[in-house]
């Protein structure tokens, strides 16, 4: 890892490297912090669910949430966002409420995408966040395209990419990065190298010296930055943004960083992590490393803490309650949205399936 | 003899073929130290090492691209695409080059080798871990397409794709990976013959043929029309290309009637296919219409799956159909 020439704000101890701090006012540097808070509190209630059967899947930002919440809070609500699995976070400090986004969680009424998809895949065009898909590196290149379009429009906006380090060995990483660079488009290219793609480690899907030396290749600057560090995250990210945003073109962004939980809730860690290797990792926590520096500037005190983790902690109950509350979607949705216009053909099924239901035969009849 | 799971049956196949002949490898995403995700290559890197048990970086089109290159040279590559809903990326390389190999080359250069690939719903896995592919195919001269519905037949059937002369994409029903458990022969050379059907249950009324997991839904409906005094046949096809027509053809000839079950979207899924083939066929045996359960022509939902999912009481509603036309 070119840790030698990465960016960093605030060193794992807490140094400030003072000329490097962003601007930011003291009540968003406190924001950023409950923000990372709040992300956090809501990975340990839902790996909770999780196991008590209440949602079926789930994959955390645990370890990422300096590299999420700081890389987010640098865009623009106008501003496009493609994430992978794990920046729902994201979505939320865009102001989607935490029903909806429970919602999408428990898969009930109350998702706006109807529970059509597995937790944790959410979207909202209200927002700028597309909704995500299952399938590897895909958004990479509709990013790009998306910038694109912002760009023949002249539209000064940028489209932010997510990805996690797996993804850059994907055929689209490869063309997105090619067309975007050529192209001139607004687009920031966010890796999340988090050391792992489930059960693969960085080394193995990669020989590059990181991510970030990529870029040179395809002709776009490359920035490595410390994932655990708000501050650099933030900072890298704005410069990237500001640059696309003027014309300058895209940026290539790693965010070192480490998944701190399994890859998801159908994954166990231990049978291929280093338990010394995860401890040292796990000393460089990114909430300790920005609570030590907040303290030390007098912005957060131990009060604080608890008080934003409680406040996190109702709200997050609450949205979850009424999110059980609400009933499953329509059946209805079943058939709705894969076309403008409901077909003949899915008219037919879907007034099969109604009348089998109203016979009372199909309700739950195929035991999952 | 020994009672195991899919899943075992897989990992089972997998050591004999690799102990039998050094030319055989296993490439994928987490197929190494982590077994696979559905632990289907368990262990093979303790006794095999990572020169044959190979952990790929993520790209699926590098994955099969490569096991072309690695099988045109005399290696004998089962790739793993770790879900069959991600194996897009290579359909390029499994349609284009793999399947047209032999053919384009004039028999010069061949590539046989076994994609194995889970498939299917049942499991919560919303619209990218449930799909049922199949059809893209068997819409492909030059492949081989396998679905086993229990354990004996994913051991004795991966074995014989591993010693197929041609390209076999192998689909694992992920429903029924770890149940039930099943006898299965220890025996290096069992196999389970390519091509051909089975029938898993006799009977005289109807038939149905299904493949994966819906063999035991078509199994339990035949039990429920069997209350109503109706006989149910049904034909578990194992391998859809090429396809055992006569023993589709033999049964319909028997019972009159055809029910065909897939969990994969209904407009031109592989039981159109059959329909079809009965039709020009053995449209003179028929004393009813053909009847399709499916799963519905929308993408894979996730709340809704036990909706979507065919159950043996929308099997048994078009059972009814053909009995009482
Ligand atoms: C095209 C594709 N192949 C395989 C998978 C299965 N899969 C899901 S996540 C994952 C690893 C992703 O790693 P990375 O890109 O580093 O993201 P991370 O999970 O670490 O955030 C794999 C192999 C998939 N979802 N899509
Ligand atoms: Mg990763």
């Amino acid at each position: 890892m070119a840790e030698a020439t990465m960016l960093q704000v605030l060193s794992p101890s807490g140094d400030v490297q003072s000329d490097l701090l962003p601007e930011l006012s003291e009540e968003r540097m406190v924001d950023l912090y409950r923000q990372m808070l709040r992300t956090r509190a809501i990975d340990t209630r839902m790996l909770a669910l999780q196991r008590q059967g209440r949602i079926g899947f789930y994959g955390t930002c645990r370890g990422q949430e300096a590299a999420t919440i700081g890389s987010g809070a640098a865009m623009l609500p106008e501003d496009w966002v493609y994430p992978a699995l794990r920046e729902g976070a994201v979505l939320l400090l865009r102001g989607y409420s935490l029903e909806q986004y429970m919602g999408q969680l428990v898969g009930c009424a109350l998702d706006p995408t109807h529970g059509r998809q597995m937790p944790c895949h959410f979207g909202s065009d209200a927002h700028n966040y597309v909704t995500l898909s299952s399938v590897i590196g895909t958004q990479i290149n509709q990013a790009m395209g998306t910038a694109w379009a912002m760009k023949i429009k002249k539209h000064k906006k940028v489209t932010l990419g997510y990805m996690g380090d797996g993804a850059t060995s994907s055929t689209d990483f490869h063309c997105a990065l090619t067309i975007a660079a050529v192209h001139k488009v607004p687009a920031v290219f966010f890796c999340q190298n988090n050391q792992w793609a489930i059960s693969v480690p960085f080394s193995k899907q990669t020989a590059s010296k990181g991510i970030a030396a990529k870029a040179v290749a395809y002709g776009m600057p490359g920035v490595a930055v410390d994932g655990n560090d708000v501050l650099a995250v933030y900072r890298a990210t704005k410069e990237a943004a500001d640059r696309a945003r003027n014309g300058g073109g895209p940026t290539l962004i790693e965010a070192i960083t480490y998944r701190q939980e399994g890859h998801s809730s159908s994954d166990d860690p231990t049978r291929y992590r280093d338990a010394k290797i995860h401890e040292e990792w796990m000393q460089r926590d990114p909430l300790d490393r920005y609570r030590r520096f907040l303290e030390l500037e007098g912005l957060v005190s131990a009060e604080m803490d608890a008080e934003i983790e409680a406040e996190v902690k109702a709200s997050v109950n609450a949205a979850i309650l009424a999110a059980e509350a609400s009933p499953m979607p329509d059946v209805n949705t079943l058939f709705t949205d894969v076309y403008a216009e409901m077909p003949e053909q899915l008219l037919e099924q879907r007034e099969d399936v109604l009348q089998e239901r109203n016979e009372g035969t199909a309700d739950g009849a195929f035991p999952l | 003899m020994s009672s195991i799971t899919m899943v075992q049956a897989v990992n089972d196949a997998l050591r004999e073929e690799m102990r039998g002949d050094d030319d055989v490898v296993v490439l994928g995403e987490d197929v190494g130290i982590n077994g696979g995700v559905f632990r289907c290559t368990a262990d093979l890197i303790d006794e095999f090492g990572e020169e044959r048990v190979i952990d790929t970086p993520l790209s699926e089109s590098g994955i099969i691209g490569a096991a072309v290159g690695m099988a045109l040279y005399g290696l004998k590559p089962v790739p793993e695409i770790q879900f069959s809903d991600f194996i897009w990326p290579a359909f390029d390389q499994i349609t284009s080059e793999m399947a047209k190999m032999r053919y384009r080359s004039g028999g010069q250069f061949t590539c046989p080798m076994v994609v194995r690939t889970p498939y299917g719903g049942g499991i919560r896995g919303g619209h990218y871990h449930s799909q049922s592919p199949e059809a893209y195919f068997t819409h492909t001269p030059g492949l081989v397409v396998v679905i086993p519905s229990d354990p004996y037949d994913a051991k004795g059937l991966l074995k014989a794709a591993i010693r197929c002369e041609d390209p076999v994409i192998f689909l694992e029903p992920k429903r029924i990976y770890r149940a039930p458990k099943m006898d299965v022969p220890d025996d290096d050379d069992y196999v389970v013959e390519i091509g051909k059907a089975a029938v898993r249950r006799e009977g005289t009324d109807f038939t149905i043929t299904a493949y994966g997991a819906m063999v035991a839904v078509a199994l339990e409906a035949c039990e429920k029309a069997a209350e109503q005094g109706w006989s149910g046949e049904v034909v578990d096809l194992r391998t859809l290309l090429p396809l055992d027509e006569d023993a589709i053809i033999q049964s319909v000839t028997k019972t009159g009637r055809l029910v065909t079950l897939q969990e994969a979207t209904k407009f031109c899924g592989f039981s159109s296919e059959i329909s079809a083939i009965v039709a020009e066929k053995a449209i003179d045996v028929l004393e009813a219409p053909v009847k399709r359960v499916s799963g519905f022509d929308v993408p894979f939902p996730y709340t809704l799956e036990h909706v979507y999912m065919p159950h043996a009481d929308r099997v048994l509603k078009a059972i009814e159909g053909v009995m009482t036309y």
